[in-house]
């Protein structure tokens, strides 16, 4: 894990596209995000936050180029690439027989030969990050014995594993309650700051978004419409239009940006 | 004096990988006494002592005299011990092959002749038993070629298709070219009807016929096989989390399913082709193992390699002895408690959470 510390990673995306069949799910997106930043992807649903995700993690085929720290991503095989890069998905696969330490373990694999088989080494981090994400107690726990806070912050250990500067999280708190969700996302900054690493999630809160995304970029319909700091992204007039909403953004006595949506008719409850 | 509480939480110890060597053992001395036992038991009643006399009259390196009669020396060595080793073997292998396809294809339903190898076979060994006038030199080969070609087809056929998911394409490629081969297959045995009866009894399996050369025929694939599918044990288990995540934790699952499938395939053919369409062993196995012992494949591989071994000789017997002198077909034997199996496994409570 020392190695990691020191090695945070520029992404850059050129005009990346994705195409499904025939329609374009993302048109040319550029950005830098810089090493130790966390850049929220925003946007309505279908807008291609996930797309757009899914192609940094090499998931789905694209065009355009990524770099990371300079270095084009696409010719490096996947397990090289699983070393810098760790994706959490929205919908983990969460085998329900398998120990808490056997699934986190399985972030290891990037490491491990084709062959090869974790070693103690291997375990002994495992377990240190599970201890780290409060879940020290459940290591020989199953899945299915576990809640739905724990279950995410679990899915975050597998990640972590892979020791990548680069965290890739797709909607990664929308299973959760309200104070879970806070308290994943907070995890993820701790853990941002602790060890340099380069956030980029798609987020659904824009509350959320505001709160913990150090840049936004708004997404519609595939392309970039707004990008820079949360204050300002979140504009009512284009949050309007681009969610179909009626939105008012707030501030906070401390403060921080609140999104709240509005009603669209006037009559009163 | 007051003690200082060190500032470093104390280290928990490094949580041990699942272990596999406790179900291994237990599935071991389960397969020695069945075998053992299967052994011993017959038409003509032997006692324990005389078959572990001939057994030890065999060892390479110790030579004990042999002091059972001549009789009973090569009722042992020739008939029985043959019988009880070839069904080991495939047993082991179909369990295992069952194991493997259930994990690279994540259905629990999953069986070694799900990519159609037993249709193969099936077509290749009544080729061989019509074209051969019941000489049964060419029957292993044929259903060898036929089961492996089988499923060459079902690849090329399933990986081609542009699904989003290619393991979903493969079984119902699967379940097509099946679907062609036993066409095929029924076609002949009907214009060629005087050769029913070996080709019927083929295909319901069994081992009666059992030789020291049969298990020399299948030993090197059926080790091989075993070799291959036992290294991707943990690449099965990252497997469980779903395609797109083995993908992104650096694994190409395609590559993994296209050894594994090989490896399985190459197996079991070399297993059917001396033994016959055995059912359910694949499935029955693997499960067993997964709600007694641990979902981890490297749990499930090896103790359902074992444990197939100790099943199918166990079947075996079942076989030979409940109909006695007649034999009744092992894949009948096999059926009759797979089926019931299955319920018990619908119903068991931990299937409900995911077998796999």
């Amino acid at each position: 894990m020392a190695a990691l510390a020191e090695t945070s990673y520029v992404v850059e995306l050129e005009s990346l596209s994705v195409r499904y069949d025939s329609t374009l799910a993302l048109r040319a997106v550029s950005d830098v995000v810089v090493a130790g930043e966390w850049l929220g992807v925003i946007g309505a649903n279908g807008a291609g936050k996930s797309t757009l995700l899914r192609a940094l993690a090499h998931l789905v085929p694209y065009e355009g180029v990524v770099r990371l720290d300079g270095a084009n991503a696409a010719p490096l095989s996947r397990r090289h690439f699983a070393r810098l890069v760790a994706f959490v998905p929205q919908k983990p696969e969460l085998p329900q027989q398998m120990r808490a330490i056997d699934y986190v373990v399985l972030g290891r694999t990037p490491h491990l030969g084709y062959f090869g088989v974790d070693g103690e080494r291997d375990r002994a981090r495992c377990a240190s990050l599970l201890e780290r994400l409060g879940l020290g107690a459940k290591v020989e726990r199953t899945l299915a014995t576990l809640s739905g806070g724990e279950l995410q912050r679990l899915v975050l250990a597998r990640a972590l594993a892979q020791e990548a500067p680069v965290l890739l999280l797709d909607e990664p708190t929308s299973a959760l309650d309200l104070g879970r969700r806070v308290e994943a996302l907070e995890l993820v900054d701790e853990l941002r700051h602790e060890r340099g690493l380069t956030v980029i999630s798609a987020l659904h809160d824009l509350t959320l978004a505001a709160q913990f995304a150090t840049r936004l970029l708004l997404l519609h319909e595939g392309a970039v419409v707004a990008c820079g700091s949360p204050a300002e992204v979140l504009d009512e007039t284009s949050l309007g239009h681009y969610f179909g909403a009626r939105v008012q953004v707030l501030r906070s006595s401390d403060g921080e940006l609140v999104v709240i949506p509005r009603r669209q008719s006037e009559r009163k409850p | 004096m007051t003690t200082v509480r060190p500032l470093v939480p104390e280290t928990r110890p490094v949580p041990a990988p699942v272990s596999a060597k406790k179900p291994i053992l237990v599935a071991l001395v389960v397969l020695v006494a069945v075998a053992l036992l299967a052994t011993a038991i017959g038409p003509a009643d032997l006692s324990l002592g005389t078959v572990l006399n001939v057994l030890a009259s065999h060892l390479p390196w110790w030579h004990p005299h042999a002091t059972a009669s001549p009789i009973n020396q090569a009722i042992v060595w020739e008939i029985r011990l043959p019988r009880v080793v070839l069904g080991g073997i495939v047993g082991s292998m179909l369990a295992a092959g069952g194991a493997s396809y259930q994990g690279v294809f994540r259905n629990p339903l999953a069986d070694p002749y799900l990519l159609g190898v037993a249709a193969g076979a099936g077509l290749g060994a009544t080729v061989a038993i019509i074209s051969a006038s019941r000489s049964m030199y060419l029957l292993p080969v044929a259903a060898f070629v036929g089961g492996a070609l089988a499923v060459t087809l079902t690849y090329l056929v399933g990986s081609r298709a542009t699904t989003h998911s290619a393991g979903s394409s493969i079984v119902l490629a699967g379940v097509a070219i099946a679907a062609v081969f036993t066409a095929l297959q029924t076609n002949l045995q009907q214009q060629h009807a005087a050769d029913l009866q070996p080709v019927y009894s083929w295909i319901l399996g069994s081992l009666s016929t059992a030789s020291w050369s049969d298990v020399g025929l299948i030993a090197p694939y059926v080790l091989i096989s075993a070799v291959v599918l036992l290294a991707h044990r943990r690449l099965l288990d990252v497997l469980r989390v779903g395609e797109e995540e083995a993908t992104a934790l650096g694994v190409h699952p395609q590559r993994v399913r296209l050894a594994v499938v090989a490896a399985a395939t190459l197996g079991t053919a070399a297993a059917v082709s001396v033994s016959g369409l055995i059912g359910f062993v694949g499935i029955i196995v693997p499960h067993v193992v997964r709600l007694t012992t641990n979902a981890s494949y490297r749990v499930v591989l090896p103790v359902s390699m074992i444990s197939g071994a100790s099943f199918l000789i166990l079947a075996d017997l079942g076989a030979r002895m409940l109909d006695a002198p007649a034999e009744v077909p092992l894949g009948v034997v096999t059926a009759f408690i797979g089926g019931p199996f299955f319920i018990f496994v619908l119903r068991s409570r931990r299937s409900h959470q995911g077998v796999l």
